[in-house]
């Protein structure tokens, strides 16, 4: 039948044929409806495979801790003993390859994000040892006076518990 | 001129062709995929593991160590305004009234009793404290449901993924998030989202703010898992969660919440 109004279906029907046959071909085998269901379920499940290999660069104290022995030993008998290498000196990654040097902050803020003494007494700010930065020995360096490393020399007990609710004592499980 | 007969057997001969190529596409549809069986209705999964988050807002001193350690576990532009994770800050005062900030989502935490820049006298404080936020990997997305293309997802462990290879960049997850946790990947131009680090919750660590936070206001636990303790607190403790009317059912609960957190 020809006719200059029927053409262009043609020509539709054939888009429509050829989007169909290179979808097997375009789209991943994986990609699909998964455990889910549809409405949530609906994805490439390699995904889930790529995110699960991204890299670790935050190793916690674990992988610093044989290099390192007399900082490591000296730090877990202070209260600070609750904090991790690389909150203060940043990620490891693959350190000592990348990077061959980890950062040693030095600055007052890094100290007052928790000892910067805040009257908000429904916290556990409140219980934590802080001092006014703006009145106490302003412009000096906190790390001039004291070790974060070995902050006091006979500890009190730190603010919180160790354990409790599975907090820190299983620290990089 | 097409006379009426010519133009009705056109009609037909042209719906059956649709018809026809639809029935196809089924097909190629059906074999390309995984199995039908899926097309039922969402169940509960039945994964060994279902990742859930605990949050004690008394513990949080807001230091902001979590922010800072997600932002570079994560690769997320560090003096970019965004981040997968971010501590809030509540101050009521005794008339009632509310002062809530997050300067740089509390990246460098909190060191002057400033909110919003207003000085507030500690006299007048009735109570303070601060919130940590994080994508709450809702049962019930709805960030997933508005993906035009099925770049996220919920995986079976209950975590919300985004494929940033599948992902088109159109924004519709960003609006649809109730809780503002989705933004534009910078670098990436994807959606971007926390996953309770993925990788890390996959290979027996810890996510990095949960590592980073060295007062335990942070924790991750499976509530599949009978002996899991963080699980055990959600399923014995008086816990809460965020904007519980909407209706997602968040995986992320609060300790001693408060009703001024929004």
């Amino acid at each position: 039948m020809k006719s200059h109004v029927l053409r262009p279906l043609y020509v539709v029907l054939a888009i429509v044929a050829g989007i169909f046959l290179a979808r097997p071909f375009i789209v991943p085998a994986d990609f699909g409806v998964h455990e889910s269901g549809y409405m949530y379920g609906w994805y490439r499940k390699g995904n889930e495979e790529d995110w699960k290999n991204f890299k670790i660069k935050f190793k916690t104290r674990e992988y610093c801790k044989d290099c390192h022995p007399e900082t490591y030993s000296s730090v877990m008998k202070s209260p600070h003993s609750i904090i991790h290498c690389e909150n203060c000196h940043g990620l490891a990654a693959d350190h000592p390859e990348d990077p061959a040097k980890l950062s040693v902050p030095r600055q007052r803020e890094h100290c007052l994000r928790c000892h910067s003494a805040l009257p908000y007494p429904s916290t556990g700010r409140a219980s934590i040892r802080g001092i006014d930065p703006d009145e106490h020995n302003t412009g000096v360096e906190c790390v001039s006076c004291h070790s974060p490393h070995s902050p006091v020399s006979n500890p009190p007990s730190p603010p919180f518990s160790k354990g409790g609710m599975g907090g820190f004592e299983g620290g990089g499980r | 001129m097409i006379s009426r007969r010519d133009f009705l057997k056109f009609s037909l001969l042209a719906g059956t062709g649709i018809g026809l190529s639809g029935l196809t596409g089924k097909l190629i549809w059906a074999g390309g995929t995984a199995s039908r069986e899926g097309l039922r209705a969402p169940t509960i999964s039945t994964a060994s593991k279902k990742w859930v988050f605990l949050v004690d807002t008394y513990k949080c001193v807001g230091c902001g160590l979590c922010v800072r350690a997600c932002k570079l576990e994560n690769e997320t532009p560090y003096d970019a305004p965004v981040t997968r994770t971010w501590v809030e800050r509540y101050v009521v005062k005794k008339d009632g009234s509310v002062v809530a900030d997050s300067p740089m989502g509390g990246r460098d935490g909190y060191l002057k009793n400033d909110p919003q820049g207003i000085i507030v006298p500690p006299d007048e404080i009735a109570k303070a404290f601060f919130v940590p936020k994080l994508c709450n990997q809702c049962t019930n997305p709805p960030c997933v449901q508005v993906c035009p293309v099925g770049a996220t997802y919920r995986s079976p462990d209950g975590v919300v993924l985004v494929d940033r290879k599948w992902c088109i960049g159109c924004g519709y997850c960003i609006m649809a998030c109730p809780y503002g946790v989705r933004f534009f990947h910078p670098v990436y131009k994807v959606a971007e989202k926390c996953n309770f680090c993925y990788h890390r919750i996959w290979n027996g660590m810890r996510p990095a703010c949960v590592d980073a936070c060295p007062f335990g206001a942070r924790l991750i636990g499976d509530i599949n898992d009978p002996s899991d303790p963080v699980a055990n607190v959600i399923r014995t403790e008086r816990v809460a969660v965020l904007k519980e009317e909407f209706g997602t059912k968040p995986n992320v609960y609060y300790l001693n919440f408060d009703s001024v957190v929004r």
